[in-house]
């Protein structure tokens, strides 16, 4: 992981001294409420239903052990005792008072955690592979490149005050795992013909009310100029952005209005200028930034455990958490563990205090005290030797951390929704946990095999349902809650937003459309085929067919679609 | 009278911004005796305007720099409003007056100048900036000069700082 140096430990230490001074001044009257706005906005501080939220950034989903118990060490002392892993690398809290996050901000600079630029209308956290470094299928290493825009990106003075919010992400493997294509930016780390490293650089993709596959604005940009070329976009953007509406004011808005051509020549006529300029990267600040990213000490170690082998024969449910939560690894011995955070009964991606101190504790015995973050919310300790996994689930699932549902229905993405945001228009966490109980049956579960459902409680998409092969969205109609279903999507390299099946559903309806869904796809399935390509092969049809049947939606207790 | 924090100092300031109203015609409306800040588009229908010494040009946020781009060399004022804090058009605004187009004047934040962006205004180039008439009291204004120092040593190059961090000090080896 990168280990700050006096520098990055003194700009944060600032950024609270900063904060503490205007909260100050915000309670004595000095700031307006619209002034305050996107000062806290820009330290992760949300005013939601119950409370102000705290957003933290996880700079590309990477933790220490250390971190992760500072996170049970505030949900302990100023939270309820849990927090929520987000779809982008962040923690948030949601009971945590106004008064009391200079304080809690404080707590978490000493071990080099932050809320800057969780939210507001500014670069946010760069988001990446949480296998990165470990991936079997890795060409290059996305992390180095990660700080170095955590880096750039940071108090950068002429990107704190963009049209709307702007998030990049990075990819450095055969198989993207950082839904790039769905970013304002989209990163994907190539080697060019000599063999040189360089971007192949995707803009303003983005689900939200107006979901856009991002577009390819340059082929190949040489890692030097990185930062540089980064910066014409979001000069361009910033300048040209629409200002006049909130929802038309992300960089996809301007890119499909002025066409991916004529963006990608306002950029380059930008760039000529500052092309070679200082902030040109140097192999000196990548060598260094990359020394962070080395390899762990590992062992030398036969490439298959034998008494791995042997517990998964005596153990029919360690073997069905090795199939779902236990991923290869680059190196003989080794493996990468996923512990689900998807367990029937919690909300997806909340974490108690003691599981905190759990994982951290997991981190330091079996993996380098080390710990990342997915956007599917669960938890990745990257590398364990195949001899500990037996103990390590052992532990993990007393603590409830060994659901073995990774890629499983019940292994959705859910936003908060309307129990706790502020913007939902439906609560989604409820219609999580029905779908899981109703799919709870394991053998079931596991027959079923990979289907990602992702839910949204509004149009802004923090629940990715566009890109689920199951999405379900929440919508309002007249005061009442109405889930839509939409089938066909997918993330990865085959980025593809899913289709609305009909008119929405009132909740209770919901679980029974998810099961006619999976069963339309069981008695069609060739074997070995999983839901998103029986869908993509016999198309929607049979499936609106079992779900709306001859009805018309008139017929059905339902709203327009 | 308003105030104007230049070079970390606050300032008297005289000068005075001419707003076009609606109809009016900027090729006639009359700049009086004084100093003025001018929209650019008076500044470029009254090109007599540049000799008079006491008058200056006012960039909008989506007006383009490129515009005054011939006549840098001789400004000695430059101003940029910023008509919402929030609207940060003006910061990419003085980044290409002072990197692309090489501006070496006075660059003035005028408008919803707030002390809270201080320290990105002025790393963006703006070396003067002038809050809203009234908005702070003189103790308020001398406790904002603060907010200019906010970030000892940024990670960026900027118009403050010439070279990001990693080409200013040899960082420590991870």
């Amino acid at each position: 992981m990168y280990r700050y140096d006096d520098y990055d430990q003194q700009l944060v230490d600032e950024r609270v001294a900063q904060f503490t001074d205007q909260t100050r001044r915000y309670f004595a009257g000095e700031l307006t409420e619209e002034e305050f706005l996107p000062l806290r906005l820009q330290n992760g501080i949300y005013i939601q239903r119950h409370a102000p939220m705290l957003r933290l950034a996880i700079p590309y989903g990477n933790l220490r052990a250390d971190q992760v118990r500072m996170y049970g060490h505030i949900a302990r002392t100023y939270d309820r005792g849990y927090g929520h892993f987000t779809t982008r690398h962040n923690m948030q809290f949601n009971w945590c008072e106004l008064e009391k996050m200079p304080e809690i901000l404080a707590k978490l600079a000493t071990v080099q955690l932050h809320a800057i630029q969780t939210s507001g209308n500014c670069i946010r956290n760069t988001s990446t592979d949480p296998f990165a470094g470990v991936a079997e299928d890795e060409r290059i290493d996305p992390r180095p490149w990660c700080e170095l825009i955590r880096q750039w990106s940071t108090f950068h003075p002429e990107f704190a005050y963009l049209p709307r919010k702007f998030k990049i992400a990075v990819n450095g493997a055969e198989e993207d795992r950082a839904v790039i294509r769905c970013h304002d930016i989209g990163l994907e780390l190539v080697k060019n013909e000599a063999g040189e490293t360089g971007f192949r650089i995707f803009v303003g993709g983005g689900l939200g009310r107006t979901p856009i596959i991002g577009e390819e604005i340059a082929s190949f940009v040489p890692w030097q100029h990185l930062l540089t070329y980064c910066e014409s976009i979001l000069r361009v953007y910033n300048r040209f952005g629409r200002r006049d509406n909130k929802f038309k004011a992300r960089i996809k808005i301007i890119v499909k209005s002025l066409g991916v051509d004529e963006f990608r020549r306002r950029v380059e006529a930008d760039w000529a200028h500052f092309k070679d300029g200082p902030s040109t990267l140097t192999q000196q600040e990548l060598d260094r930034v990359a020394a962070c990213f080395v390899d762990p000490d590992y062992k030398m170690l036969p490439k298959t455990d034998a008494g791995y082998v042997q517990a998964q024969a005596d153990s029919k449910p360690f073997a069905a958490w090795v199939k779902r939560n236990v991923r290869g690894h680059k190196r003989p011995g080794y493996a990468s563990v996923v512990l689900s955070l998807k367990k029937t009964g919690v909300p997806p991606g909340d974490v108690t205090d003691t599981q905190l101190d759990l994982i951290a504790d997991l981190a330091d015995r079996y993996s380098f005290g080390e710990v990342r973050i997915t956007h599917e919310q669960n938890v990745v300790l990257a590398d364990v030797e195949q001899s500990a996994l037996f103990a390590l689930w052992e532990q993990a699932r007393a603590g409830g951390l060994a659901t073995p549902n990774i890629g499983l229905l019940t292994d959705m993405i859910c936003c908060p929704g309307g129990d706790f945001c502020s913007l939902a228009n439906a609560k989604s966490i409820p219609i999580a946990e029905a779908v899981q109980r109703r799919f709870d049956d394991l053998d079931y579960l596991h027959d079923i095999g990979e289907l990602e459902l992702n839910i949204s409680g509004c149009m802004n998409a923090c629940g990715h349902h566009h890109v689920g092969h199951i999405g379900i969205l929440g919508v309002d109609k007249n005061g009442e809650e109405w889930y839509q279903i939409t089938i066909g999507g997918r993330q990865g390299n085959l980025t593809h937003l899913g289709k609305v099946i009909g008119p929405s559903f009132a909740a209770a309806d919901v679980p029974d459309v998810i099961e006619t869904l999976v069963n339309t796809y069981v008695a069609h399935r060739h074997e070995g085929e999983r839901f998103i390509d029986t869908v993509h092969r016999i198309g929607a049809d049979p499936f609106k067919q079992a779900v709306y049947g001859d009805k018309t939606p008139a017929q059905r207790k339902v709203a327009n679609g | 009278m308003a105030k104007l924090i230049k070079n970390q100092q606050i300032l008297d300031d005289t000068w005075q911004v001419l707003t076009l109203d609606d109809g009016a015609d900027a090729a006639t409306v009359a700049v009086p005796a004084g100093q003025w800040i001018v929209p650019l588009a008076v500044w470029q229908a009254q090109p007599a305007l540049a000799a008079r010494g006491d008058v200056a040009p006012l960039l909008d946020g989506a007006d383009d720099p490129a515009d005054l781009a011939d006549q840098l060399g001789t400004l000695s004022l430059v101003a940029v409003n910023f008509p919402r804090f929030a609207d940060g058009r003006g910061y990419s605004i003085a980044t290409l007056l002072r990197s692309r187009y090489g501006y070496t004047g006075e660059l003035r934040a005028i408008g919803d100048v707030l002390r809270d962006q201080f320290n990105y205004f002025t790393r963006c180039g703006f070396d003067a900036l002038q809050p809203p008439v009234g908005k702070y009291t003189d103790a308020q204004l001398d406790a904002a000069l603060a907010s200019l120092k906010d970030f000892t040593d940024p990670y960026q190059a900027s118009a403050t700082f010439r070279d990001p961090l990693f080409r200013r000090h040899a960082r420590r080896a991870a």
